[in-house]
């Protein structure tokens, strides 16, 4: 059945050097007039290629021997999303392409079956005629009912890029691997309680059995045994046999996790991972003490009961679901990480490499990124093995998050009729998409014929096809015949590829990917892209939310750190830029850092059947890993968050239900900076714990960058505010109205540095007169104005410290602070701005910011700034080579000066203290009038 | 006393005169401290702060804790808790030099009516004893390695907290201060009385320890409030109603004797009304400094030099606070520094006047004076009489603003800052922020070498 002719197995992007759209001059032959299937006026970047899906989505599907390959879920799921795609032949395409070497069932020499644990197997697919391409994950599950116990499931995510799928092959296959690891997991661990389970009612019938047979032993006395209690002695040895055979598979599935332990190198996060499941499985399902170990892992209600030692053949029952496969604490864990993948890989494919770029990058600023990002690096590896424990469901403790928190996506299809390839298109077309069906089938031809280029050169290609009966599919799946049979040609070769062939691989690329690829580099529409970043996918970076499905839109953030940067590769500065300009240009530096004879190699093994081992990813997987624990919110949190409910903490929660307003939002920030400052009394705790900084979704970012552009429109003393900001003095924003107020603080808070990588020194909504322990801790202060005679202790104690704060009245629209008069602040708020969205305003203060840093960095670090030279020289000579570095070398006027030696006093500190959090924030100001502004 | 004349009518404002009266100006270019840590331990009044050593202090409140911290770091070294009401006296006890025993010790005294001997690098307690009444001072001789003990009696003990000998009861209130004299005598403030003992150490003849009253003075005719050594010559003492006294250390009599010049009706007897309104306390001596020239007295709201040689008050600031000055202290750089009830520090410096008849007004000082006309004009009687009376003036250099309730008492490190304690439970670390910032400089800097990150420059 597996002929997949339009399978391409890709393992490395090392084939695709010589990318084609990298080339300036295109060959005359393949400059197709482009984009061809979009309809008139659509955004270019949301269908690439005519796909019939509006985004990305994951698939999962399964081959079930019932009824064949199936879809099962989408995430998200929302029809909307997939649309017209017909998921079921897409089904039928990705479960064609199962290389897993999965064999389950009695092998030579052994008396009982034997469970084979297989690596998950990862397929790129692409299928030019739908526009899809496909990350196909496979993996098997285990159930005691299937055929030879093992149900073939796969993961797949789907876009229309192809180049998406191939460049971010690396993160999905990580990504992928930590969602089908945990799957696995949890299906395991119910496989385990069904063996009990079977066991226990195995054990209740050879009762029973043994009681009848000697119940007739004693009616029968004339020495012969009648034909029935021979019957009866048959079925208790095939109920004794079939015994022995499940303690067997019991025996096995427990001692899965130490083979696997032995068998491969894992990286650390899988290891805890696994030693965790390996003590699991131990505590709960060692057979030798199964007595005492069935108390709880079986639920104590169950009462064994009467089976038949034969097997019931498989097409006479209902095969158990997915959910019903895994166990359920799992299951909503493994569905979390998918939509965490959906969200991390959401968006155009430049924009996820610019962010990658972008994170690779800030995580080298190691000194200095903490003060602006809300990036975070866990650069602490005990606290990376914390971390991915704690994101192991607890085996006693119920996940934290909820179930409707986490919306199980309902089972499209569960049962149905076992369909052909053929079958399922007619019919899918019975069902309820004829029209569109017929729409399908016409669409490539119109647009074929409408661009006559376009079309000879599909007629080319069709020459060689390989039929499998409709012509349509030939259509799309052409195009990678060649490649699947060069990389079949490949796979027979025992001698590593030589560089010729490689070429001709690259070639023939070119040659089978040209529509998504050329669409790509030679887009017209220009016209079509708006000033100001509309030419990202519309879910990255738009102001507007084109998509109804909000849930977790704010979680794109989910940091995707770009993997390529090893730690142990970021040394010299050289071989960052070459990887970065590799990731420019389209091209994952991974390649660099593995040898390319190595992965030629790798494709070659293994029979054609590419897999890829997960040796390469070490250092990934573990920063992914990290991630999925604080973006995902993990089922079990660490336990010192646990003394909150976790939706306060989980910001997928607040930001996931649709009618968050954005108090909650503002509330949510509070709650960690609370959170910091309880954390800073344990301190191993901070890196967890404290994670979820003041901006760290999109949409907040967007929303802060907006108001803060409103803010700098409006007031005309944005400046000496801006300004108070960044120095370090502590700026209340007093009124009346909270929302007003928690707006503008969270804009405002934008330009406020950080301590550490805890919670922005931020306190949004405060009534209650302000100590001067405040203006240690928060440098921006919403401040509630209260009529009542309360408020004179307010407003004394505004006074008293003034010498400590900047005040801004929202009310009577005043400020009042120290003169600025730097030019700093007026670039890096400019009022007459051309900049109009939000996000693109934050991300102008963020490079303004880094800026900023940079120069705070540069003068923190030079030596003889700050301390003499040599002996003889006076501090006042050092005084004043300070001076004309910030005036000369750093180009800082007036009050500039100010705000880079705050920084570099945030640096020094940080840099100085011993372990996060032991360091207390100091209260730096100076004795310099201030100034009452107005409007 | 212009407060008074200016003011008379202006009662009403109270408020907004007060704070113009306070303000200093922002402008404080001579004020080093630009830099402060708040540090919370204490669960009520901070009352006393204790130097230990060259970086630690102890500080000690109504909360019956004892807190040890680094002056450097603002870190919090230990917590003696054992005193179960507010602590009413705490001395530090240096080891003998003699002794190879080198244990720090701490006295405490509370109102719990105990005294607990505390080690402060271990924070263990030593030794605690109980006693009649709440021990209200405590001093250290420590040439005889002993202390005593002053609540209604006085107390001598050594250092393993053996009762050596003790007075018989002096007074229901106390003794209120306590100072050590040459010659192995100790003078106590007991009410309007100074009171001089004798200890008299174990000989061959006598071997045991004995304390003798040697001589009550009567001179004061309010409560002493304060007591202190000036020098080997002369101590002092002030009191309630604004005596001071200077006193010979050795046959004890008076050498100098002022009451009046701080009273405001000798001069102005148009003023006589608003005397009598005025609080008693505003011209009590609170507490005293000094350095090898002069007196430095706490009066009431108002600062006081009296120079010795000359026996007169060198230079005034009548109203140096809203409230009355708690505690003042003299810095090596001749400058002064005054904390006070309304919550504020402030910085002194004692200048000398020029007598240029076209002096300029010193801003900090007068801008406080400048809230309209009307007070403009009458800054200049106020200044005239200045000069006739005092050479000298104290100029406000600056004033730290932080606490929120009376600062109780302040402790100055050379090397650290100011620490400063307070009703607000809060004590607050001032320091040198350009200081700090090289210091934190310079432990970047070797902290990176530690590392091997410094590449220095050929």
């Amino acid at each position: 059945m597996i002929s997949a002719p339009d399978v391409v197995a890709f393992t490395k992007e090392d084939e695709y050097e010589e990318e084609p759209y990298n080339e300036p001059a295109l060959p005359e032959e393949y400059s197709v007039p482009l984009f061809p299937f979009t309809s008139q006026g659509a955004n270019p970047w949301s269908k690439l290629s005519g796909a019939k899906f509006s985004r990305d989505f994951i698939l999962i599907s399964e081959f079930s021997e019932q009824v064949g390959p199936q879809p099962l879920l989408t995430i998200p799921n929302d029809t909307k999303v997939f649309g017209t795609f017909d998921l079921n032949y897409f089904s039928l395409r990705i479960m064609s392409v199962d290389y897993q070497a999965s064999f389950v069932g009695h092998p030579p020499g052994s008396a009982y079956p034997k469970l084979n644990f297989v690596e998950d197997s990862k397929v790129v697919l692409g299928d030019s005629k739908e526009g899809a391409f496909a990350y196909v994950h496979h993996l098997t599950l285990y159930d005691l009912e299937a055929r030879g116990f093992v149900r073939p499931f796969c993961m797949a995510y789907i876009s229309s890029d192809q180049h998406k799928i191939m460049q971010q092959f690396q993160e999905l296959s990580a990504e992928f691997s930590k969602a089908s690891e945990c799957l696995k997991t949890g299906n395991r661990k119910a496989f385990a309680g069904e063996l009990e389970k079977k066991l226990k009612d195995l054990d209740y019938t050879r009762t029973v059995l043994h009681t009848e047979t000697e119940i007739q032993k004693k009616a029968n006395d004339k020495g012969f045994y009648s034909s029935q209690a021979i019957e009866k002695a048959n079925e208790l040895a095939s109920v004794e046999k079939s015994i022995i055979e499940h303690q067997d598979l019991l025996k096995q599935i427990r001692s899965y996790p130490r083979q696997k332990m032995k068998a491969s190198d894992l990286c650390p996060g899988e290891m805890e991972h696994n030693h965790e499941q390996a003590d699991q499985a131990s505590t709960t399902s060692n057979p030798d003490e199964l007595a005492d170990v069935d108390l709880y892992t079986c639920r104590p209600t169950y009462t064994p009961k009467l089976i038949k030692a034969k097997s019931t053949k498989c097409f006479d029952k209902k095969l158990k679901t997915l959910e019903e496969l895994c166990d359920t604490e799992y299951f909503t864990q493994t569905l979390a990480q998918l939509s965490h993948i959906e969200h991390m890989f959401r968006g155009d494919l430049c924009y996820l490499l610019t962010s990658q770029i972008d994170r690779a990058l800030l995580k080298q600023q190691r000194v200095t990124n903490f003060l602006f990002e809300d990036f975070v690096e866990v650069s602490d590896k005990m606290a990376d093995r914390q971390e991915s424990v704690s994101s192991q469901p607890g085996q006693d403790r119920p996940p934290s998050r909820s179930v409707e928190e986490c919306p199980i996506p309902k089972v499209l299809i569960s049962v149905g009729s076992y369909k052909s390839s053929v079958e399922s298109v007619l019919i899918k077309m019975e069902q309820e998409l004829g029209d569109e069906y017929n729409k399908e089938v016409e669409a490539p031809e119109s647009n074929s014929f409408d661009l006559q280029e376009n079309l000879d050169y599909l007629d080319m290609d069709m020459k060689g096809s390989i039929s499998s009966g409709e012509s349509i599919e030939v259509l799309g799946m052409e195009k990678f015949t060649s490649v699947l049979s060069k990389s079949d040609s490949q796979a027979s070769l025992t001698v590593p590829l030589s560089p010729q062939v490689v070429r001709s691989k690259a070639v023939s690329h070119r040659t089978i990917s040209e529509d998504s690829i050329e669409v790509l580099s030679t887009c017209p529409s220009e016209a079509l892209i708006p000033d100001d970043f509309k030419a990202s996918y519309p879910s990255a970076i738009n102001e507007e939310e084109t998509y109804a499905d909000n849930e977790e839109a704010i979680h794109f953030e989910a940091s995707v750190s770009a993997p390529e940067l090893d730690e142990a590769q970021e040394g010299s500065l050289e071989n960052t830029l070459s990887q970065v300009d590799s990731c420019c240009i389209g091209k994952e530096s991974e390649g660099q850092l593995v040898p390319l004879p190595t992965s030629v190699h790798i494709l070659s093994d293994e029979d054609g059947v590419v897999s890829i081992p997960p040796q390469p990813y070490r250092q990934k997987d573990q920063v992914f890993h990290v991630d999925f624990t604080v973006e995902n919110a993990s089922p079990s949190r660490d336990k010192s968050s646990d003394m909150f409910p976790s939706y306060e903490l989980d910001p997928s929660h607040l930001l996931a239900s649709r009618d968050v307003s954005k108090t909650s939002l503002d509330n949510y920030s509070d709650t960690t900076s609370y959170v910091s400052s309880l954390a800073s009394t344990s301190s191993d705790r901070i890196p967890s714990s404290a994670h979820p900084g003041g901006l760290s979704s999109e949409r907040h970012k967007k929303r802060a960058g907006q108001n803060a552009l409103k803010f700098i429109r409006q007031y005309p003393f944005a400046h000496p505010a801006i300004y108070s900001l960044l120095s370090g003095r502590t700026l209340v924003v007093l009124g009346e109205d909270e929302t007003i107020v928690r707006k503008l603080v969270s804009a405002l808070s934008i330009f406020v540095p950080n301590y550490g990588h805890y919670a922005k020194p931020v306190k949004h909504w405060i009534s209650s007169p302000l100590q001067i322990m405040d203006f240690q801790k928060w440098k921006l202060i919403g401040l509630q104005r209260v009529a009542s005679p309360a408020s004179v202790n307010t407003l004394h104690a505004l006074s008293r410290y003034s010498r400590y704060i900047s005040i801004l009245d929202l009310d009577s629209k005043t400020l009042r602070c120290p003169l600025y008069r730097g030019t700093l602040v007026p670039r890096l708020a400019d009022h007459r701005t051309q900049i109009k969205r939000g996000s693109t305003y934050y991300l102008h203060v963020q490079s303004m910011l880094t800026q900023l840093c940079s120069k705070a960095f540069l003068y923190t670090f030079c030596h003889h700034l700050h301390l003499p030279a040599h002996n003889e020289e006076t501090q006042e000579v050092v005084a004043s080579r300070q001076a004309n570095f910030l005036k000369l070398n750093l180009g800082l006027v007036n009050e500039d000066i100010k705000v880079v030696q705050y920084l570099a006093e945030l640096l020094k500190l940080r840099y100085i203290q011993e372990s996060p959090g032991t360091t207390h924030p100091l209260l730096r100001f100076d004795y310099v009038p201030s100034f009452l502004y107005k409007i | 006393m212009l407060r008074w004349l200016i003011g008379g009518g202006r009662e009403p404002q109270g408020l907004a005169e007060k704070s113009a009266l306070q303000s200093i100006g922002e402008d404080q270019t001579q004020n080093p401290y630009t830099e402060l840590l708040v540090l919370k331990a204490h669960h009520d009044i901070v009352r006393f702060l204790v130097q230990l050593d060259d970086f630690r202090f102890a500080s000690a409140g109504d909360d019956g804790l004892v807190v040890v911290w680094n002056a450097q770091t603002g870190a919090k070294l230990l917590e003696l808790s054992g005193h179960t009401q507010k602590i009413t006296a705490i001395v530090p006890f240096p080891p003998m030099e003699s002794s190879k025993e080198n244990s720090q010790l701490i006295l405490t005294a509370s109102a719990d009516r105990t005294v607990i001997v505390w080690d402060y690098d271990t924070g263990r307690q030593v030794q605690r004893s109980c006693f009649q009444s709440t021990v209200k001072c405590l001093t250290v001789l420590q040439r005889l390695d002993i202390w005593l003990s002053g609540g209604n009696d006085l107390g001598v003990w050594n250092r393993k907290l053996d009762l050596l000998c003790k007075t018989s009861h002096l007074s229901d209130t106390g003794i209120s201060a306590l100072v050590e004299t040459p010659r192995n005598c100790v003078v106590a403030a007991v009410g309007k009385e100074l009171i001089i003992f004798r200890v008299v150490a174990p000989t061959e003849t006598l071997p045991r320890w004995d304390i003798v009253e040697v001589k009550r003075l009567l001179d004061h005719q309010d409560n002493i409030l304060s007591l202190i050594n000036v020098n080997d010559l002369n101590f002092v003492t002030g009191s309630h109603v604004g005596e001071l006294i200077i006193w010979d250390i050795l046959d004890w009599s008076v050498q100098a004797y002022e009451l009046n010049f701080w009273n405001p009706s000798a001069q102005l007897d148009a003023q006589q009304e608003i005397k009598l309104c005025q609080k008693l306390n505003d011209i009590s001596i609170n507490h005293f400094t000094c350095d090898e020239e002069n007196i430095f007295a706490a009066v009431g709201r108002g600062l006081y030099v009296y120079n010795l040689q000359m026996k007169r008050v060198i230079a005034c600031q009548k109203m140096a606070h809203d409230s009355n000055v708690l505690h003042i202290a003299k810095l090596p750089n001749r400058q002064l520094i005054s904390c006070s009830e309304d919550g504020s520090v402030r910085i002194w410096e004692l200048r000398e006047k020029r007598q240029l008849p076209a002096e300029p007004v010193p801003t900090g000082f007068f801008n406080m004076w400048g809230f309209g006309r009307v007070n403009k004009q009458a800054s200049q009687p106020m200044k005239k009489q200045q000069e006739d009376t005092t050479p000298c003036f104290l100029e406000p250099v600056g004033d730290l603003i932080g606490h929120s309730s009376s600062v109780e008492m302040f402790l100055y490190f050379e090397d650290h800052g100011l620490v400063t304690c307070s009703a607000d439970h809060l004590i607050i670390l001032w320091k040198n922020g350009e200081q700090e910032s090289g210091l934190r400089s310079l432990k970047l800097f070797q902290k990176l070498e530690e590392n091997g990150d410094l590449y220095r420059a050929v």
